[in-house]
């Protein structure tokens, strides 16, 4: 695997004055992170097309949507915490509810947030982003992707919910993507299982199957970057071709990637299945490498929970 | 000054608002009598004096904008619409309604000439920013007007936005509070004590004007030097009452929040409103 490394959200700060200088109606709100979700560049090179709204979540998403019916695109961007749980009614109320042009764009998702700890890590927000009709959810996997993904969201009329991360990701696609909302990528092609993760974790899975060779098991690969609306077609024929299922997020096992491909197995074609992510439990103070380990977001936990649904298959 | 056949004009058509209030919510038998009756001088100036709008383009690009933050109040603004011509009036029976465009609570997407969703409270006043701050960027002269209920003040919200409008010098906006007194739970004094509001506008940078919210002439003066101040924001308190219009509303204003009267309470409500003389000045 390759070990070249971006961070995405400095993807997201670099794509957005792309885009400012494309489309002036594009317009840049944060609440006071603007040097840690890279919003800045944008503000230095778009001055009145920026709004730092203080520490004030709520009061920037209604106020993103104000400015979105008024036929502006809003990227709002925070951290994933407050993004989605400090301003959720406001989410649902203006921005879903109302179908409006509002991109909520937020980095430090997920325990790789770190040191910060538990307050700042966001584990729940795929969840309760999901759940809020209108909505769409896209996890970029790695940099390259994440200038897709964003030019894609400033194509993309509606609201929409992009979940980046603080630290640096792995590179995945070296030799570029072809990103489509909705839609997932088969990375890796084999016949025995398929893991299905989005995020930090496509990596790693892609590590898990190299392992998993060594032990003959032919192991398939999706990445799936839009956890909303879920690629049902793609889990379907995954799920009939292979067999078995395993999902691997930097998300709560509860209601992200795993619940929505789970929804989708069990109404359509049942087979083992298991979720590698956050076991409900909030995370703590700690380097991200070591917090990866302790709660379960290694490739171990992949490899362990491929063989475990091995067994159950037969 | 605004001549006397206009004030007449007007107050007849906020009569008229009433009736509707009063028709529609038992139609539905239910939805919040006291705060839309409250509300309908203030609605009836904005919409039929102040406000440049056309019900035949309700999405002109120039057109002024009102956001409904104390969206339970969405009969008053219903009535407003159907009056100015967005709809029929035969269509105000439908409120609250399965299939209905009138929902119980403000939904932009499903009516014309609403330009925010709301229900929530303590909302609207950021998303007028939002907008003030669109007119600003493309260079229009529209003004932004946002209504909110007195009770709805407590939300934190609204302060978070009240920052935001005198930061960005928002002059282009202005806000109105129903200050009608009363909230669900009992009187806004004792449920969580708001005063010294207008000190508190004007602390948090804003222009405040205190006026009588029911009478038309004063209303309108308000939105006059409203819109001419200059490099900040305008805060109009407009001292209303509760179920405004009806006497037994009026008197048991709790009662009246968010129930809707009997097919007796109707009758009488609405032979009270019918006799309304309006008083010559």
């Amino acid at each position: 695997m390759s070990k070249k490394e971006i961070a995405t959200r400095d993807v997201y700060g670099q794509t957005l004055v792309e885009l400012g200088k494309e489309n002036s109606n594009i317009v840049v709100l944060d609440a006071d992170l603007a040097g840690s979700t890279k919003t800045a560049t944008f503000g230095k090179a778009f001055p009145d097309r920026f709004f730092d709204m203080g520490i004030a979540e709520q009061d920037m998403i209604s106020t993103a949507a104000g400015l979105a019916s008024c036929g502006k695109i809003a990227f709002a961007s925070t951290f994933a915490v407050f993004g989605s749980g400090r301003a959720w009614d406001q989410v649902r109320m203006m921005a879903a509810y109302t179908r409006l042009n509002v991109k909520i764009v937020v980095t430090h998702g997920g325990i790789t947030t770190g040191e910060d700890g538990a307050s700042h890590q966001a584990n729940e927000d795929i969840a309760i982003m999901r759940a809020i009709p209108n909505m769409t959810v896209i996890v970029p996997t790695d940099g390259i992707q994440t200038a897709s993904v964003i030019r894609e969201a400033a194509n993309f009329y509606g609201p929409m919910y992009i979940r980046l991360s603080r630290g640096k990701t792995p590179v995945v696609y070296e030799n570029g993507c072809n990103f489509k909302i909705g839609k997932g990528t088969i990375l890796k092609e084999g016949t025995d299982l398929t893991i299905i993760a989005c995020g930090i974790m496509v990596e790693k899975s892609l590590n898990a199957a190299e392992e998993l060779r060594k032990e003959n098991t032919n192991v398939r690969v999706i990445d799936m970057p839009t956890i909303k609306p879920i690629d049902k077609e793609l889990i379907i024929k995954c799920a009939e071709e292979t067999g078995a299922i395993v999902t691997a997020e930097e998300h709560s096992i509860i209601g992200g990637l795993g619940g929505a491909v789970a929804e989708v197995i069990v109404e359509n074609c049942v087979v083992p299945m298991a979720r590698v992510g956050v076991r409900d439990t909030f995370g703590e103070s700690g380097k991200p490498d070591e917090l990866l380990v302790k709660y379960g977001l290694t490739e171990t936990e992949i490899m362990a929970a491929a063989r475990h649904v091995l067994a159950r298959k037969k | 000054m605004v001549n006397k056949d206009t004030i007449f004009a007007l107050e007849k058509r906020a009569n008229q608002l009433r009736q509707h209030i009063i028709k529609m919510i038992c139609a539905a038998a239910s939805g919040h009598p006291g705060g839309s009756l409250s509300a309908a001088d203030i609605i009836t100036v904005l919409y039929f004096h102040q406000m440049q709008h056309d019900p035949k383009k309700p999405t002109w690009q120039d057109r002024d904008r009102f956001v409904m933050s104390k969206g339970h109040a969405a009969p008053v603004l219903y009535a407003a619409l159907a009056e100015a011509g967005y709809f029929s009036v035969e269509y105000l029976k439908t409120l609250r309604r399965l299939g209905s465009s009138l929902q119980g609570h403000i939904d932009m997407l499903s009516l014309p000439g609403i330009e925010m969703s709301t229900g929530s409270l303590g909302q609207g006043l950021s998303a007028a920013n939002g907008m003030a701050l669109a007119g600003r960027l493309d260079k229009k002269d529209y003004q932004v007007y946002c209504l909110m209920g007195d009770g709805e003040c407590q939300e934190g919200q609204i302060w978070e936005a009240a920052m935001t409008s005198s930061h960005y010098k928002l002059d282009n906006l202005t806000a109105i509070v129903d200050h009608n007194k009363h909230q669900i739970d009992g009187k806004v004094e004792d449920i969580k004590n708001l005063n010294p509001f207008g000190d508190k506008w004007k602390a948090f940078g804003w222009h405040v004007i205190s006026c009588n919210g029911h009478k038309i002439a004063d209303l309108i003066s308000a939105f006059e030097k409203a819109k001419a101040t200059k490099g900040k924001p305008t805060v109009i308190i407009a001292d209303t009452v509760k179920g405004k219009g009806v006497a037994f509303m009026e008197e048991r204003p709790l009662d009246f929040h968010g129930k809707a009267p009997t097919k007796d309470e109707e009758s009488a409500a609405l032979s009270q409103l019918c006799q309304i003389e309006v008083p010559k000045k």
